[in-house]
């Protein structure tokens, strides 16, 4: 006889991931609930993606306040508060996590409000309520990851939760972690006129990005003040009597140095949040923190599967939806495509100019033994970047010496965080860069710097 | 208004049809249902009855050509209309599929490549697929109309070429990869592959190096299943084949092991519930396999009349698709030629094949040590290791030549 259940699918966490698993699952007729803790939309909506964005956008604003007076504009600065800012960025969050409330219920998933626990694999407890599930999803995400010696108080110490709900701004601030939250924060702190110093362990900032992509946007950040000591490692920190902190630095060669700042943020990555949420009634171990899943996301417990920044995957909103997706395609009975192929994941940092990128960069290329080529168009070369003052930047694209297939691409400048979707959908329709070379793009508009990269893989770049 | 003759797919397997006769001439009326050509497939010569009318304008495909299905091979409208436009349209069609839309015996000795699974033939002219798809195909000489393509909505992809590329690596291992690797001299006789020889080609090549064939082979003495032949043809005044009886046996023998019955789908083993034995048949230019079907419920009267009836159509040309495919077992027997035993492969979707050597007397030792000469045949089963293990062939084998020798185990 079938069980009975309350539920074909409860999913714990109502991040990217999670609620987009939870409405995909409840468009494919599966009765679903979902378990939050805290507000819909997760650290995506509530503590990330959202938030920084709206401060980003308003720190572009206010850094770009010379253009006005360029054209003679005297601007009174005094009343500048930067608790505006933040209670806009707020708003912002607000406004989305509403949204996803309510796109819960016109999908008829059904929100529980409280911290899941899983008793067994068809067992979730919330509060004193026991809810019996056939599927489960865990989709918990992550937490800032912690240094030792540099607590998080989120006062002195800040994670990018606490960064994000500051309501004024420190004088000066020593961001540890160069990654794409360390240089956000760089980007937005230093456009209010904090004086920002970065440090981070690796030999160049984004150590993921193309080091040639990361090296334009380190020039520019570099250009507007913002101090970086990279191969160099923080030691530890005490807080001096004035209330300042004081960081001990550590270059590659052993050379220590100090450095002191009114506050710390520490931006050296997440860490899952596999902790009290009853794996262990389930049996399953992590590895190195991370939930082991199968192709379709599912645990080695036959239906509890797992999604997000909780499995060994990159860390991103958009993988996490991704995953959602597949699982509950796959719980309710269809077949999708499994796991995701990495060289598709689309990767952005938001600064000025801003990073975008996929599949190989050409340092991973050269280290997997991987033959390709490259086709590489500047920004300034396509008129419309020269006429809106933004020409700093370039289009490179990775492709097969022989198939042509697209490898990787990588864009620096303006707008590449949506640019870099014209590359992505040549790469995942398997076009070749021939096919973006001839297709007619609008002028003047930047993606003929994409247009002209592609023209190049055969050598044919007008603009040049 | 003229309109194009396709060609169409006249059986599941087929690709391209060979046009072997016109029965009517460019000028000719044409009545719906009349018969427009015989076209040859890779099993069969069928015809192919014409559902327009008007009259024959123009034939594309002319005799010994082929052409593959949803292409065009003639144009049927009124009589003196003006077809430029659309002969014209048909090029332009053509153009980047293949030289002429017609796939023509020079060009299919290439290094041509086909999925043998049966499905959906993909229909019409284009051949959808991505650029990268077909850039590598180009490269590779694949050519892209035998691929069957997984992308959205069929689309073909570099995984289907890379799948293409390693199965046709495969089946010409030893062989170089590119076209003609040797230069006929005069006295050398060029024999194009004939669509049907291609088939068994891709077919059989295609099961010897995906499923892991092993053989077991066992004596069997004859005398009593001979003799109870003998019995029957005089009860029924005619002669019942060997075949008939070896048909009914081997049924009988799946019964009581019917994962013998099966085939290996990848996740899954589909186990048949009708037991459909394939006999195969040497014709002038290659083979087939007519099936009995649901022989477990058949007697062996039935089944020889309906072999009989098959073997004489396969023998003309004339069986039908639903007659030749899908055997769950089949069974291979050159006894005629005095070959004392050998090895079949596996014919699928089936996971065995029973190889019959000839009947022979041959001094025997029975009861213990003593010598007689008794009728003795060579059985050799070759089975699918992925569906069939060792020693579940060596049951079903054991248990069909109890059968054999002693008819009357078929009643327990």
């Amino acid at each position: 006889m079938d069980i009975k259940y309350d539920y074909d699918l409860l999913v714990i966490g109502s991040g990217p991931g999670g609620y987009v698993a939870a409405i995909r699952a409840s468009q494919l007729g599966l009765k679903t609930a979902i378990i939050e803790k805290d507000k819909p939309g997760g650290v995506c909506l509530n503590v990330g993606c959202i938030p920084s964005k709206a401060l980003i956008n308003q720190a572009e604003i206010y850094r770009n306040r010379d253009q006005l007076e360029n054209m003679g504009i005297r601007l009174d600065e005094s009343g500048f508060d930067y608790s505006k800012v933040f209670k806009k960025s707020r708003k912002a969050a607000n406004t989305l996590a509403k949204g996803v409330e309510y796109l819960l219920k016109k999908n008829k998933v059904e929100l529980i409000m409280g911290e899941g626990f899983i008793e067994s694999p068809n067992r979730v407890k919330v509060g004193d309520r026991s809810l019996g599930a056939k599927n489960i999803i865990i989709a918990t995400g992550s937490s800032p990851r912690q240094i030792p010696g540099f607590p998080i108080d989120e006062t002195k110490v800040l994670s990018s939760t606490g960064a994000l709900m500051l309501e004024e701004l420190p004088k000066d601030i020593i961001i540890l972690g160069a990654g794409a939250i360390g240089m956000e924060f760089a980007h937005i702190l230093n456009s209010f006129g904090v004086e920002v110093c970065v440090v981070e362990m690796m030999d160049s900032i984004l150590p993921l990005e193309d080091k040639e992509a990361a090296r334009v946007l380190h020039r520019a950040l570099q250009k507007r003040g913002i101090k970086f000591h990279t191969s160099t490692k923080a030691i530890s920190m005490e807080e001096k009597d004035s209330g300042r902190i004081l960081v001990i630095l550590e270059d590659a060669k052993g050379n220590r140095t100090e450095k002191e700042a009114e506050k710390i943020l520490v931006a050296v990555g997440r860490q899952p949040n596999t902790h009290g949420i009853g794996l262990e009634n389930l049996g399953i171990e992590t590895i190195r923190g991370f939930v082991p899943v199968d192709d379709y996301y599912q645990t080695k417990v036959q239906g509890v599967f797992a999604i997000g920044d909780i499995v060994d995957s990159p860390l991103l909103a958009h993988v996490a939806s991704k995953e959602g997706e597949i699982a509950a395609e796959f719980i309710a009975g269809h077949e999708p495509e499994p796991r995701i192929d990495p060289n598709t994941i689309p990767s952005a940092v938001y600064c000025e100019p801003q990073i975008a990128s996929f599949g190989y960069t050409e340092e991973r290329a050269i280290q997997e033994g991987i033959s390709y080529e490259k086709a590489v168009f500047p920004y300034r070369g396509a008129g419309k970047s020269v006429a809106i003052e933004k020409s700093e930047g370039m289009v490179k694209i990775l492709y097969d010496p022989i198939t042509h297939e697209i490898l990787g691409g990588h864009i620096v400048g303006a707008e590449a965080t949506e640019l870099i979707h014209e590359l992505l959908l040549a790469k995942w329709g398997e076009l070749l860069p021939g096919d973006i070379a001839s297709m007619i793009h609008a002028h003047p508009t930047l993606t003929e710097a994409v247009m002209e990269a592609a023209r190049n893989a055969d050598g044919w770049a007008i603009h040049m | 208004m003229a309109e194009k003759i396709l060609m169409i797919a006249l059986s599941p397997t087929m690709k391209t049809g060979l046009i072997s006769k016109w029965e009517k001439k460019e000028g000719e009326k044409v009545e719906s249902g009349d018969l427009l050509c015989q076209v040859e497939t890779d099993k069969a010569t069928m015809d192919y009855e014409s559902i327009q009318e008007g009259t024959l304008l123009k034939i594309l495909v002319h005799e010994g050509e082929q052409a593959r299905i949803g292409s065009p091979i003639a144009i049927i409208g009124e009589g003196g209309e003006d077809i430029s436009d659309l002969l014209s349209d048909i090029e332009t069609d053509m153009e980047g599929i293949t030289d002429d839309g017609k796939i023509g015996p020079e060009e299919d000795t290439t290094s041509s490549i086909s999925i043998t699974e049966t499905g959906e033939e993909s229909s019409g002219d284009r051949v959808i697929a991505s650029p990268l798809a077909r850039r590598m195909a180009q490269q590779q000489g694949i050519d892209l109309s035998l691929i069957k393509g997984s992308g959205p909505r069929g689309r073909i992809i570099k995984r289907d070429i890379l799948e293409a590329v390693a199965r046709l690596e495969k089946s010409n291992l030893g062989m170089p990869k590119t076209t003609s690797q040797i230069l006929p001299t005069s006295s050398d006789e060029v024999i194009q592959v004939s669509t049907k020889r291609r088939i068994i080609a891709e077919r059989l090549a295609e099961s010897k190096y995906s499923a892991p064939h092993y053989y077991l082979r066992l004596k069997v003495l004859s005398d009593n299943f001979m003799e109870a032949r003998k019995l029957l043809n005089i009860t029924l005044n005619k002669k019942v084949s060997v075949n008939a009886f070896i048909v009914k046996f081997v049924a009988e023998a799946i019964k009581r092991h019917p994962i013998m019955n099966s085939t290996w789908q990848g996740e899954t083993i589909l186990r048949h519930a009708s037991i459909d034995i394939g006999l195969a048949v040497a014709q002038n230019d290659g083979l087939i396999t007519p099936v009995v079907r649901d022989c477990g419920n058949k007697g062996i009267i039935e089944i020889d009349r309906e072999l009989k009836e098959l073997i004489d159509k396969a023998l003309n040309n004339q069986l039908t698709p639903s007659e030749y495919s899908g055997a769950t077992f089949t069974i291979s027997n050159l006894g005629s030629y005095g070959i004392e035993e050998f090895t079949a492969i596996i014919n699928p979707p089936g996971s065995a094949i029973l190889a019959i050597g000839k009947m022979g007397k041959e001094p025997t030792i029975v009861d213990g040590d003593k010598i007689e000469i008794r009728t003795l045949m060579t059985l050799t089963l070759s089975c699918d290791h992925r569906v069939i293990d060792g020693a579940v062939g060596a049951a079903f084998l054991k248990d069909l030549k109890d059968i054999m020798e002693n008819p009357i185990r078929v009643l327990y």
